[in-house]
């Protein structure tokens, strides 16, 4: 592919390899503290050495693999994926607090002949157990060089980028016999683990202490309950102030340009379309970022992997494993790195079942959808001490998600996807305080994500939208608003039909289809659509307080529940299609996701429509 | 030897019945052939960090049905369920 010469970064989960690729490469792969972060090969070139480049890569515990990530390093370690070389050498990567377990993956690839250097990592935190660990004796026994580094302080790296270019300059390294089994290359770990450790350290006592709480059989279930009813609560409180200033800020911009433009096509455009559009969805960056932050500092706590602990037996009785429910929880970000995080999973049929079922996971998507109805709809009383109403039913949203999630699971292991009864087996890392940096760093990221979205895809939904809102023109005479009259009012208008039943009129029916792109679109649309029929709520105080008056409760509460299911989202279906390996579980997924939306805004809008009369 | 004594045998157990709080060393690993588990679950719990003479301990269960558990292997916790566990074979102390 390239003149390039490739250097794999490999080893067990969780012991920096990210981190250290990042450090080295200037690029921000995902750093988080659980076992299988990364679930995709990653290349990049080597800060001030484009000849060099780096392949970030799964972990894995061997060079057999158990899941579909681990196959991954496998085949790249071994030069047989695609079209790629194989790696001219391997930089390894060892947690120094844990030397005999991630020797003996070493000492397998030792195996291959390939030529590496070792990245005694973690040894911040070696230093505080206070383990020490002779190095060069290391080394010696191994045959390969050995750097330590702390690949978050980014220490160590000067080491690491001689001795790579020393040993891809240099001499082979010797073959060393370590035997063939599993159990072989165990003995040699830990024999040489023990030989080279001067003082075998305290134990990581923080650790103990924190899981005697928090997976303390009644109260650690009452704290996962809490963190996760307390983070939707915040999205609601916190993102208040935020939001304000830029709704602010999007009035005062129309406001500016209707001061300088003329009534017509024009300001139409800017204020309707793209501003009115658009801009109710930026409006919703904060909540979204505070959701992020949570996730983020959970990842990077270690308390995602108590989490799946805590979560196992729940998973177990729908036919799945405690470990789908960290791919399901970082659905809530997006579903997108949540089906790609499947690839963990070893059983392909509950990977299947998981990826089927993580459209039903809230993404931050839908978090515009729902925040919009529920400010319309749900007046903010305070239900109990600090607990508001508004944050509660979006709490209430997301359980339903998971509720259903878990059911659809449940039924899809006892027809389609039925199999064997899995294991679940997963290391319980070390917590460690979340570092503010890859906080931070994800947070741009996600911050940058939402906004090129809304920059580009919302953008041009709403361009498109607006133009086919606003054309053809109103007959001579008309009365009704010129949106009537134009192609949406038309499209909607056939929508409607089908809708009805559900409590949806034109405007909602017609909102739907640029929706089909993104969630989010929908309330983009809905903005645009509204704007444009003139409605003087719309001008003067925005969404929020048009839905209140032109959509009844009922209307409201089947919108929600529509949400709750339809697959909307094309980027969603791309990578379900890529990762299933067809269009048939995509096309699957997709039809059983909007019959069900159908089925629950149906069961929604006539329940509600009885009870409020 | 062709049989161990009875009371090397008593104090034999297998990690997944025990409680927390209960502690020993790995003495080897048997898979159950009527469960349906072959040899490469021994490679596995190897993998993630099993191996003979380590010392174990539980440490907790899971709330809802006391399975999974999370045990102390050595210096690391790991996390499985009982049935996978019943492969290690571990001597009491
Ligand atoms: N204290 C300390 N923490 C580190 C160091 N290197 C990585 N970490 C932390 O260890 C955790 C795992 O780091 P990652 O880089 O995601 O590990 P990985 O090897 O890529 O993990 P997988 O992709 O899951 O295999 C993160 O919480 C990092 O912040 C280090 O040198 N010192
Ligand atoms: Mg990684």
């Amino acid at each position: 592919m390239s003149a390039s010469t490739l250097v794999a970064v490999v080893g067990n989960p969780n012991c920096g390899k990210s981190a250290l690729f990042n450090a080295l490469t200037g690029l921000r792969q995902k750093v988080a503290n659980y076992p299988g972060a990364t679930v995709e090969r990653r290349a990049g070139p080597l800060l001030g050495n484009d000849k060099l480049e780096l392949i970030d890569l799964p972990g894995t515990y061997s060079l057999t693999p158990r899941s579909p990530d681990e196959a991954v390093t496998r085949d790249v370690i071994l030069g047989q994926y695609e079209a790629e070389d194989r790696p001219k050498a391997l930089l390894c990567v060892v947690d120094a607090t844990n030397l005999e377990q991630h020797l003996r993956f070493i000492i397998e690839l030792r195996g291959t002949g390939v030529p590496m250097v070792l990245a005694l990592n973690m040894t911040d935190l070696a230093a505080r157990e206070e383990i020490r660990i002779d190095a060069d004796a290391l080394s010696k026994r191994l045959g390969v060089p050995v750097v330590e580094t702390v690949a978050v302080r980014r220490k160590g790296l000067e080491a690491l980028q001689k001795t790579l270019d020393g040993v891809l300059a240099g001499a082979r390294q010797s073959v060393v016999d370590f035997g063939i089994s599993v159990k072989d290359h165990q003995r040699a770990a830990r024999k040489i683990a023990a030989d080279v450790t001067l003082s075998e350290g305290i134990g990581h006592k923080t650790t103990r202490m924190l899981d005697s709480v928090l997976l303390h059989s009644v109260i650690g279930p009452i704290i996962l309950f809490s963190i996760l009813f307390f983070m939707f609560q915040a999205v609601f409180a916190w993102a208040e102030a935020p939001m304000g200033w830029i709704e602010d800020g999007i009035a005062l911009l129309q406001g500016a340009f209707e001061g300088i433009l003329s009534d017509g096509l024009i300001l139409s455009f800017l204020n309707d379309g793209i501003l009115a559009g658009v801009g109710a969805v930026v409006v919703f960056l904060p909540q979204i970022l505070i959701l992020f932050a949570f996730i983020l500092i959970l990842e990077s706590s270690g308390y995602m992997a108590r989490a799946a602990f805590l979560m196992d037996r729940l998973m177990a009785s729908v036919g799945l494993n405690g470990r789908a429910f960290i791919p399901l929880l970082s659905s809530f970000a997006c579903a997108i790195p949540g089906i790609m995080a499947a690839r963990t999973i070893s059983d392909p049929k509950d990977r299947l079942t998981t990826i089927l079922i993580a459209p039903l996971m809230t993404c931050s998507a839908r978090l515009p959808v729902y925040a919009v109805i529920i400010a319309a709809f749900i007046p903010n009383t305070p239900v109990w001490g600090a607990i508001g109403l508004q944050g509660l039913v979006m709490f209430i949203l997301y359980l339903a998600g998971i509720v259903f999630a878990l059911i659809v699971a449940a039924v899809m292991k006892r027809t389609i996807t039925k199999g064997e009864v899995q294991t679940f087996m997963l290391e319980l890392p070390k917590y460690q305080p979340p570092h503010w940096r890859y906080v931070l760093v994800g947070l741009y990221e996600r911050a940058r994500i939402f906004m090129r979205r809304a920059g580009t895809m919302i953008l041009s939904a709403t361009i498109i939208l607006w133009v086919l809102s606003s054309y053809p023109n109103p007959p001579a005479g008309a009365t009704e608003p010129a949106i009537t009259y134009s192609f949406v009012g038309i499209i909607g208008g056939w929508l409607e039909v089908i809708f009805s039943p559900i409590g949806f009129n034109w405007e909602i029916s017609a909102a739907l289809v640029p929706g089909m792109a993104a969630r989010e679109v929908a309330v983009a649309a809905l903005g645009t659509v509204y704007s444009l029929s003139g409605n003087e709520d719309m001008i003067a105080e925005g969404l929020v307080a048009t839905l209140n008056n032109a959509w009844s409760l009922p209307t409201a509460l089947s919108f929600l529940a529509w949400f709750v299911f339809a697959p909307q989202c094309l980027s969603t279906i791309a990578v379900a299609k890529r990762e299933t390996g067809g269009w048939k579980w995509a096309i699957f997924m997709v039809g059983y996701l909007f019959v069900l939306a159908y089925l629950a805004s149906f069961v929604t809008y006539r329940v509600s429509l009885a009870l409020l009369g | 030897m062709n049989h161990p004594t009875p009371i090397e045998d008593a104090v034999l157990e297998s990690l997944g019945t025990m409680r927390p709080g209960a502690r020993g060393r790995i003495a080897h690993f048997e898979v159950s052939v009527d469960e349906g588990q072959d040899e490469s679950l021994t490679d596995r719990l190897r993998e993630v960090g099993f191996a003979e003479n380590l010392e174990v301990e539980v440490l907790h269960q899971s709330p809802f049905g006391r399975d999974p558990i999370a045990v102390r292997v050595g210096k690391m916790t790991i996390a499985l369920r009982r049935k996978e566990a019943n492969i290690v074979k571990v001597h009491l102390v």
